[in-house]
């Protein structure tokens, strides 16, 4: 049986898709986003191995309480996807709802058979784009975003509903040309259910100086709500921009 | 203003529909046949009038000046506090349309000595006031109080036990409270028919005079006594309550007389006032229809009610404060709910009380509780989460899990003690440490901080190394001893608190045979589970003074901890609640009262944990047990749902009083606000299924707990916080 490396688990998650719901979190990343709140789980070593079995009697557990559903976030899902696949089948097999939070950057045509089967078994993805700028993305996470914006085509292509997440940093992604391309990008995507704009808070800092690591927005302060509202508008307004 | 019309307005006698309860005291029967059940949503709420503005900016002046002072605005030190002791007290006479005050001036505080001596007295210099000399003479040397009564016969072993606090909280200084008159009563029957009443019941006991019965005839005729108290108390103030009230203000101020007259006879630990909105509802219901009165004047009328129950103060000392958190009353009026014929108890009424939150702004008292079911009315769940989300004040409890117990007319004594309203009572009483009992297993009795011998001195644990089957053998038997102290140290306070400070205004409005509970307590439950568990599944080794004393325990390897959903260890809380009340059981209780348990500390925890030594979980000495039935602090590492699985295991029919779980969350936690994930014009049919409409997050700002298989509850929180609960 296939088994999983994980970071932790919630069983009250609020905002990790619709509903209360039961969160596995991976362990496990390829990226480090500046912003990063959860450093603790970039590591690939492992951590807290759990079969299927064990995950999905953990929910029975709390099932009453957790009717949203699962959702697989991380760390980086993907870099488990064949874990994710069969867990994502079990939970099916159960009838229940289903979403994965990914940035999408380990998506790529070579494994297009894996990508074919997890959707198979995934009602919702929440797709966390990190930058509409290619260059802004490298910087910002040190990876391209070339796989992100395919992977969401690719999402919009196969009908598969998606929240589109996005964090607004003061400097780095709250800037109105870049959410209004950004938006532009999203008109073109047709499973859109949600546009899910995140402020950015610092709450991560501890964590940081708990693994000894440097904070790199040290600098930068924290988003007010007003701001991410405005930033919010932006998007929406490049969503419904003629091209 | 209708005044006139209002004074005028004679019923028939046939305008209520009539029932058992014309021939008998039945206030439930009453209300089933004449409640207007009540689905539609709040927009019918009116705004508060000028004179509630007027009058409640009145209060807040008294309340700051308190605050200013110290705490405490005035204290009378010469009056013994009675139904009748003041004269009349106003804030502003011309425009409150509810009258009636503990003493005769706002917020001036009564003397109330009975409980004890000592207290008032101590109530009264912690704040630079000096109790007449007179009083305190009379206190020694005349008239004893309860107090004195519990220490003439407490055992030294109890007194040891009090004095290591292994046993905590007890009210053996203070008015036990907990008790709930049925203040409706005075409203819809009059004093008049209810001291008939009483004078029956009186008369029918004769024959052969046990000591029982002559309790009880004595009990009956205080009683009487106090009925015809109140209806000097509503003289006083121009009213004449020994008739029926003949209309929605005569209704909601003779049952204020009525909780009035309990609230100045008793300074009781909790003073609830029951379950009224419902009742109350009937005479607006009937008084709108006649168009004698406007749904702004029905507001008005509950908004200055709510305004004189928020006035309610008791005299009491900084470390009776520090044991609560606070100056709580605990006037906790219980809305809303089913009826057991299924239709729901929510009125207009319902939503009027709820609204004072918005009419007068947020205040833990009175301690506004939700019955709330699955079936109540939608809208009626709508409005009391918009509530709970604007003013962090409303406390909700399960209503489905407590019908079945007490049927529809119950109500909630302080937090969490349901008990039906006129027919049960309890005996409060407090707290059993069972984190320090684990403590004494281990040393033979000793207790850890005061290295005396408190307990029996049993065979201690010898071996470097904790063993399970040993150490819980241990346990077993000091549980034992444990239980039977406690037991027998209630009946010695009840014995005496109905003795020499009799609850005759509250008792007055219960019927003659109530049925008692006594109510027990357990603290520290997380603390002894997640320290058996070490003991089990990892390495526990001891350490010890120079008398070979264990006072710090050395843990190697991991061990599953309560508040996982992990039955390993809940299993052991489990057992422990189990036990223990069978434990309790065995005993004789006063009265031959009903034995409950709860395990609900939700602020003297913080008390018991500094009186509570290092314990072989790890958690050192000082360190607060967790709150009620709470997982330790920092040990649930699976979320909120997995710790509340973990108390929703434990038994209901093994701690009837109630069973908290405290938790507290910052508000974006909650999931996003609408304005993050709106707009979109696409829709969010996602396929899965809606968080059913029982996850409504509700918060406080005083003290709040779910509890978990029985209340949704309320919490403490900073201005940054919120609480949520969920059943």
């Amino acid at each position: 049986m296939q088994k999983g490396n994980i970071h932790s688990i919630e069983t009250c998650g609020t905002v990790d898709g619709p509903g209360v719901r039961f969160v596995v979190f991976m362990q496990g990343c390829p990226m480090r986003c500046l912003y990063c709140h959860n450093p603790d789980t970039w590591d690939t070593k492992d951590n807290k191995i759990l079969s299927i079995s064990q995950i999905y009697r953990k929910y029975e557990g709390v099932k009453e309480f957790c009717k949203g559903g699962l959702t697989v976030t991380g760390g980086e899902p993907l870099l488990q996807i064949n874990f994710v696949i069969e867990l994502f089948k079990e939970f099916k097999l159960h009838n229940i709802h289903t979403a994965l939070d990914t940035s999408g950057v380990l998506f790529n045509y070579d494994s297009i058979d894996k990508f074919n089967n997890l959707i198979k078994y995934t009602d919702l993805v929440l797709l966390d784009i990190k930058h509409i700028d290619e260059n802004e993305h490298k910087k910002l996470t040190g990876h391209s975003n070339k796989n992100i914006l395919e992977f969401a085509q690719y999402l919009s292509d196969n009908n598969i509903p998606m929240w589109i997440r996005h964090v607004l940093v003061p400097d780095i992604t709250f800037n109105k040309d870049y959410l209004l391309r950004l938006g532009k990008f999203l008109k073109k995507l047709n499973s859109i259910k949600a546009l899910d704009v995140l402020p950015y808070h610092d709450m991560g800092k501890i964590k940081y100086e708990r693994l000894g690591i440097n904070y790199p927005l040290k600098d930068i302060s924290p988003l007010s709500k007003e701001n991410a509202i405005q930033g919010r508008n932006y998007i929406i307004e490049g969503i419904h921009s003629i091209l | 203003m209708v005044e006139t019309n209002y004074k005028n307005k004679v019923y028939a006698e046939t305008s209520f529909i009539p029932g058992r309860w014309n021939d008998e005291i039945n206030v439930r029967d009453f209300i089933q046949k004449n409640y207007t059940p009540y689905k539609g949503n709040a927009d019918f709420l009116a705004p508060p009038t000028a004179d509630t503005l007027k009058l409640w900016g009145k209060c807040i002046d008294l309340f700051n000046r308190e605050r200013e002072n110290g705490g405490v605005l005035k204290m009378d030190t010469k009056i013994v506090s009675s139904i009748t002791s003041h004269k009349a007290g106003y804030i502003d006479k011309n425009i409150e349309k509810i009258v009636g005050l503990q003493t005769d001036e706002p917020l001036k505080r009564a003397m109330q000595p009975f409980g004890g001596i000592r207290m008032a007295e101590g109530a009264c210099a912690s704040y630079g006031y000096t109790v007449d000399k007179e009083v305190g003479e009379i206190f020694r040397k005349y008239r004893k109080t309860h107090n004195q009564g519990v220490f003439d016969c407490y055992t030294p072993e109890m007194k040891k036990a009090r004095h290591a606090a292994i046993l905590t909280g007890l009210p053996d200084a203070y008015g036990r409270g907990r008790i709930i008159g049925d203040y409706r009563r005075v409203a819809l029957y009059g004093i008049n028919r209810l001291i008939e009443d009483k004078l029956g019941q009186h008369s029918s006991i004769e024959g052969e005079m046990t000591p029982d019965k002559i309790q009880l005839k004595e009990e009956l005729a205080e009683q009487i006594n106090a009925l015809k108290e109140m209806i000097e108390l509503g003289r006083m103030y121009g009213f004449d309550i020994s008739q029926p009230a003949r209309n929605a203000r005569e209704a909601v101020q003779w049952l204020y007389f009525a909780y009035l007259s309990a609230v100045k006879e008793q300074n009781g630990a909790a003073m609830s006032i029951g379950r009224t909105s419902t009742f109350l509802d009937i005479y607006i219901e009937r008084d709108l229809k006649e168009g004698i009165l406007t749904e702004i004047q029905a507001q008005e009328l509950i908004d200055h009610f709510i305004m004189k129950l928020r006035l309610v103060k008791f005299a009491r000392t900084p470390e009776y404060n520090a044991l609560f958190s606070g100056d709580p009353t605990w006037i906790t009026e219980s809305i809303g709910g089913m009826g057991i014929d299924g239709r729901t108890l929510v009125t207009k009424n319902s939503f009027r009380y709820l609204h004072t939150l918005e009419n007068l702004g947020t205040a833990p008292e009175p301690n506004l509780t939700v019955l709330w079911s699955a079936k109540l009315p939608s809208d009626f769940k709508k409005y009391a989460a918009h509530i709970s989300i604007s003013t962090s004040s409303i406390q909700y409890e399960n209503d489905d899990l407590m019908r079945s117990v007490h049927g529809d007319d119950y109500a909630v004594a302080c937090c969490v003690s349901s008990m039906v309203v006129g027919k049960e009572m309890q005996f409060f009483g407090a707290r059993a440490n069972l984190a320090k009992c684990l403590l004494y297993a281990i040393n033979g009795g000793i207790d850890e901080r005061l290295k005396e011998q408190v307990g029996p001195k049993y065979r201690p644990v010898t071996s470097e190394y904790l063993d399970y089957e040993e150490v819980m053998e241990k346990y077993n038997d000091m549980l034992e001893w444990l239980a039977g102290l406690y037991v027998n140290t209630l009946n010695v306070i009840h014995y005496m608190h109905d003795k020499y400070c009799y609850e005759k205004a509250q008792m007055a409005l219960h019927d003659r045979d109530v049925k008692r509970y006594f109510a027990t307590g357990i603290a520290g439950l997380s603390v002894v589970a997640d320290s058996l568990s070490a003991i089990k599944y990892a390495k526990v080794k001891t350490v010890r003074d120079e008398n070979g004393i264990v006072t710090d325990y050395e843990i190697e390897g991991d061990f599953p901890k309560y508040g996982n959903n992990d039955d390993r260890v809940d299993k052991i809380a489990v057992d422990l609640v189990h036990n223990f009340m069978n434990k309790i059981r065995k005993h004789y209780t006063y009265r031959n009262s009903i034995p409950t348990m709860s395990i609900l500390t939700i602020t003297s925890n913080v008390v018991y944990g500094k009186k509570t030594g290092n314990t072989p979980d790890g958690r050192k000495e000082g360190i607060p047990l967790a709150p009620g039935a709470n997982p330790m602090h920092g040990r649930d590492e699976n979320g909120a749902v997995a710790a509340l699985a973990s108390v929703a295991k434990l038994p209901f029919k093994d701690a009837q009083d109630g069973i908290s779980n405290t938790f507290s969350i910052i508000p974006d936690a909650l999931g996003k606000n609408e304005i993050f994930l709106d707009d979109l014009s696409i829709n969010f049919d996602c396929g899965c299924s809606e968080g059913n409409s029982d996850s409504y997050f509700t918060k406080d700002k005083r003290s709040c707990f779910v509890s978990s298989p029985i209340r949704k509850g309320k919490d403490t929180i900073s201005d940054n916080q919120k609480q949520t609960s969920k059943v």
